[in-house]
């Protein structure tokens, strides 16, 4: 086979998969470029820059405090020896299975004005106490922080385990006490993870709605959100979403490049089993006080708040809407996990080898952008772009249909656009395994390309495929902008009703449907705890 | 069923992998690429295996033209079984199913019984449940070689089988594939840098030399009969020594006349490279002629020293290891030569 015809079929098959992707942005691109100059204008003055000025305060401040919270906790558990390490080391990941909006208004539920805390803190120190308001930037910072803290806990102890020990004992041979070490070789070393984490944070900080909606503070997304079904300016949320997605931009730039800079400073796998400091006494309990308080903050009081609420509306609230709910939640998630899985093998299949080309690898990056791309953004173009199908398919094959807008059809294409990455990186390490020569002996047994996926790819990836599953399906159950913004007439899920019953502020009902939310959550936590566990008993 | 490649070309980027290389294995022989890396074999074998395109040549299995002239049987049609350096086993496979995996189109009690047999000739029999990670490389190879067998392929592929092995498990495997593939009466091609696999398996050798076939006979007429100097360097060890040839069967060296069969004839007065392999070199304390030891290796069982002749020439010799001999000393020497293999000398007129 000639090179150019080898480059040419997985081209089309990752240009196939990358056209959801594609037309999103298109339309959005399209549709803000043909907005009316005084709109525009408009938005410069009375939105843009209160707007702005907050989603950047907001992500500047939450990658500070996942940063702060993610590294020294990295640290105490990698590096450090103290009373509950072992257990911190895995439960400092259960936050994950919380989504940022329900940490949100168990907060504010709890520690608002009229909320449990303040109230008993008053009663308890009179009525003139001054406390900080939870309804202010540096409250929604905090809340979406600590819920946001575990994805640089997880880079930077991954970091930090892989040449903890050694960066030491080389300090302290070199005359550093173990604080200097830390920060002058060990965070230094651990920077390219650390950026990769931060990077993670502040993409999510940007694409977060639930959370932000929750303390009614305005960002870019929620902005969208009400210039769609506030006002009904689409025009207005395309430029908005324009405006954003070049924020996003940024925030993928830094990350391609803490990601290409880790490539050269791999970690040495080779290492020997960490050799920890041991913090004595009154520093170990100290570190564990640390490590409690965060744990109990981020899940432990959240939960019991959740679980409490959620028992004591049940007894009315449990009704056969609820079955509903889950039902229509199960098969979203179910649905949208096997789409995003299917297009992942494919994009999988045509990149599985460097001699794909750049166009195909390029074509694969694209398709799977769609992890950066905040909800709401997303919601905006699918519809725009279904919609401009729509009305192409009216102009030219008449009839009055709607074929796409509106259905579950459009909900599923916002869900692959944004969660193909999800499916696809257990899928392509997958792949990654799977050694040419294997291929090479399964042809030369007789098999043509059809069979080679299913009795060779497919048997083989199995694990990445069931890791694919599971992560498409918890994500999209906890999804809520795409599924607000693009839901047919009656698909209420879970975290629509979230949503809706803390718009009401009626906090209690919406810790029913939080509880599974959480619950289903927990589910790819524990699949990466054992496999990290797994890890550190195989080396 | 026979293999053959007539003129068969492939071209990388800067480099030819293959020029024009022609060879044909006889049904039922066992034959063997032998070269260094980077000589084009491995291209070769996936020339014929149909993992690469041939940018010219024709490629044919018993008769049947797989490429060249516009002919193109894709990999998994060509019936053509192939062991990997890797040995690529399919790791969510145990050795059975390994085995039984090219297969599918037998019924299952002709696949069991088929499996079974191979199991037995490769000596698994008692692994057929246990998976790939559980097994030694050696065992790991067997099954390689079984699972290429079970088909009953036109031809069987070896690209460097033994290569992924330790030392003292290779020999002892070499005689093992060789008996299977006879057993099966198999015809194969085996493709190694490793002169003592080639001579342990191969019936017919082919010396690979930057994508050219340098010579193709029988493993003795290779060591003894090289018809070129890359060959003669490279198969067995030896050195050369300056000669001018006399007449059809003598040659005058600075060791004395060597009489013998010249293997390319040329005229007298012709000055030439000759030959020497260690054991044409016979370690005498009583012979007139010595030479002066410039290295010596102790092998065990003898000495190989190498030595300096009185023009500067150097010749290898095995010497009991009785005869022990300092760097430095001279030994007496004879020649025991029985074929003169001898080239133009380089740069001489």
């Amino acid at each position: 086979m000639d090179a150019a015809s080898a480059r040419a079929g997985p081209a089309s098959v990752a240009i196939l998969v990358a056209l959801p992707m594609a037309a999103v942005v298109a339309a959005i691109v399209q549709g803000a470029l043909g907005a009316e100059p005084a709109l525009w204008d408009h938005l410069r003055e009375y939105v843009l820059a209160r707007v702005a000025a907050n989603t950047l305060v907001l992500a500047v401040g939450v990658v500070a405090v996942a940063g702060c919270l993610g590294t020294a906790l990295a640290w105490l558990t990698a590096a450090c020896e103290f009373p509950g390490r072992a257990f911190f080391s895995w439960a400092l990941l259960l936050p994950m299975a919380m989504p940022a909006y329900v940490l949100a208004f168990v907060a504010v539920a709890t520690l608002d004005y009229a909320g449990i805390v303040p109230t008993a803190l008053r009663a308890w120190l009179g009525n003139d106490l001054w406390l900080p308001p939870i309804r202010s930037a540096g409250g929604v910072v905090a809340v979406i922080g600590i819920a946001l803290y575990p994805y640089v806990y997880l880079m930077a102890r991954g970091a930090f385990l892989t040449h903890g020990a050694r960066v030491l004992e080389s300090a302290q041979s070199l005359g550093l006490g173990p604080w200097q070490g830390l920060f002058r070789v060990a965070i230094p070393l651990a920077r390219p993870w650390l950026a990769g984490g931060m990077a993670l944070v502040a993409m999510e900080a940007l694409a977060d709605f639930g959370a932000v909606s929750v303390f009614n503070y305005d960002t870019f997304t929620t902005a969208i959100y009400e210039s769609w079904y506030g006002l009904f300016s689409v025009e207005t949320a395309l430029l908005l979403a324009l405006v954003l997605l070049s924020f996003v931009a940024l925030a993928l730039a830094a990350e391609r490049l803490a990601r290409g800079r880790r490539r050269y400073t791999a970690a040495d796998a080779g290492a020997r089993a960490p050799l920890r400091l041991a913090l004595p006494g009154f520093r170990g309990w100290l570190a564990t006080a640390f490590a409690g308080g965060v744990f109990a903050v981020a899940f432990v009081l959240p939960a019991v708040a959740l679980a409490r609420w959620a028992l004591a509306v049940a007894p009315f609230d449990l009704d056969g809407r609820y079955v509903a709910y889950v039902m229509r939640t199960l098969a979203l998630a179910g649905m949208a996990a096997l789409a995003c899985l299917a297009l992942a093998v494919a994009l999988g299949y045509a990149t599985r080898k460097p001699s794909a080309g750049r166009l195909a690898h390029a074509a694969a990056r694209f398709a799977t952008l769609g992890y950066a791309v905040p909800g709401t953004v997303l919601a905006v173009g699918v519809v725009t772009a279904l919609g401009a199908f729509d009305s192409a398919w009216r102009a030219h094959l008449g009839g009055d249909g709607l074929w796409l807008s509106g259905t579950v059809l459009a909900l599923l294409f916002g869900y692959v656009a944004r969660f193909l990455a999800v499916a696809y990186g257990p899928i392509q390490g997958g792949f990654s395994r799977i050694r040419p020569s294997l291929e090479e002996a399964a042809r030369s047994l007789g098999l043509a390309t059809r069979e080679l996926i299913s009795r060779l790819h497919l048997p083989l990836l199995g694990a990445g495929i069931g890791t694919a599953l599971l992560l498409v399906f918890v994500d999209v159950m906890k999804e809520m902008p795409i599924t607000l913004m693009t839901r047919p007439f009656g698909w209420d899920t879970l975290a629509v009703r979230v949503f809706e019953m803390t718009a009401e502020g009626e906090w209690e009902r919406a810790a029913l449907p939080s509880l599974a939310i959480v619950a289903a959550g927990l589910l790819p936590v524990a699949l990466l705890t054992w496999r990290m566990e797994r890890a550190a008993r195989a080396a | 069923m026979r293999l053959e490649l007539r003129e068969v070309s492939r071209r990388f980027p800067g480099v030819a992998a293959l020029d024009r290389l022609s060879l044909r294995v006889e049904a039922g022989r066992i034959g063997c690429l032998l070269g260094p890396s980077g000589s084009g074999k491995s291209t070769a074998l996936r020339c014929i295996a149909g993992f690469e395109r041939p940018d010219a040549g024709e490629v044919f299995a018993g008769g049947e033209r797989l490429s060249g002239g516009g002919d193109w049987v894709p990999p998994e049609r060509r019936r053509i079984g192939m062991v990997f350096q890797d040995f690529a086993l399919f790791p969510h496979l145990d050795v059975a199913a390994n085995v039984a995996f090219g297969l599918r189109d037998l019924a299952r009690a002709a696949r069991r019984r088929r499996v079974a047999e191979l199991l037995e000739l490769v000596g698994l029999a008692a692994e057929a449940r246990r998976y790939p990670h559980e097994l030694s490389g050696g065992q790991q190879q067997r099954v390689a070689l079984g699972r290429a067998l079970a088909p009953r392929p036109r031809l069987v592929l070896l690209d460097e089988p033994f290569s992924n092995l330790d030392a003292d498990v290779r020999t002892g495997l070499a005689q093992s594939v060789r008996a299977a593939l006879v057993a099966e009466g198999a015809t194969a091609l085996l493709v190694t840098h490793d002169q003592r696999e080639a001579f342990a398996i191969a019936d017919e050798i082919g010396v690979l030399q930057a994508g050219r076939l340098e010579q193709w006979d029988v493993p003795w007429k290779l060591y003894h009969s090289p018809t070129t100097r890359f060959v003669a360097d490279f198969v067995g060890e030896g050195t050369f020594i300056p000669g001018t040839v006399l007449g059809p069967r003598r040659v005058s060296t600075e060791l004395g006349v060597i009489e013998g069969q010249l293997t390319r004839e040329a005229p007298p007065g012709t000055l030439v490279d000759l030959l020497l392999r260690p054991d044409d070199v016979i370690h005498d304390d009583a012979s007139p002629l010595a030479a002066e030891v410039v290295e010596r290796s102790f092998r065990g069982a003898e000495f190989q020293y190498r030595l300096r002749l009185p023009s500067g020439a150097v010749a290898l010799s095995f010497a009991p290891s009785h005869h022990d001999h300092a760097v430095g000393e001279r030994i007496g020497i004879r020649l025991d030569a029985r074929h003169l293999v001898g080239f133009p000398r380089e740069g001489g007129a």
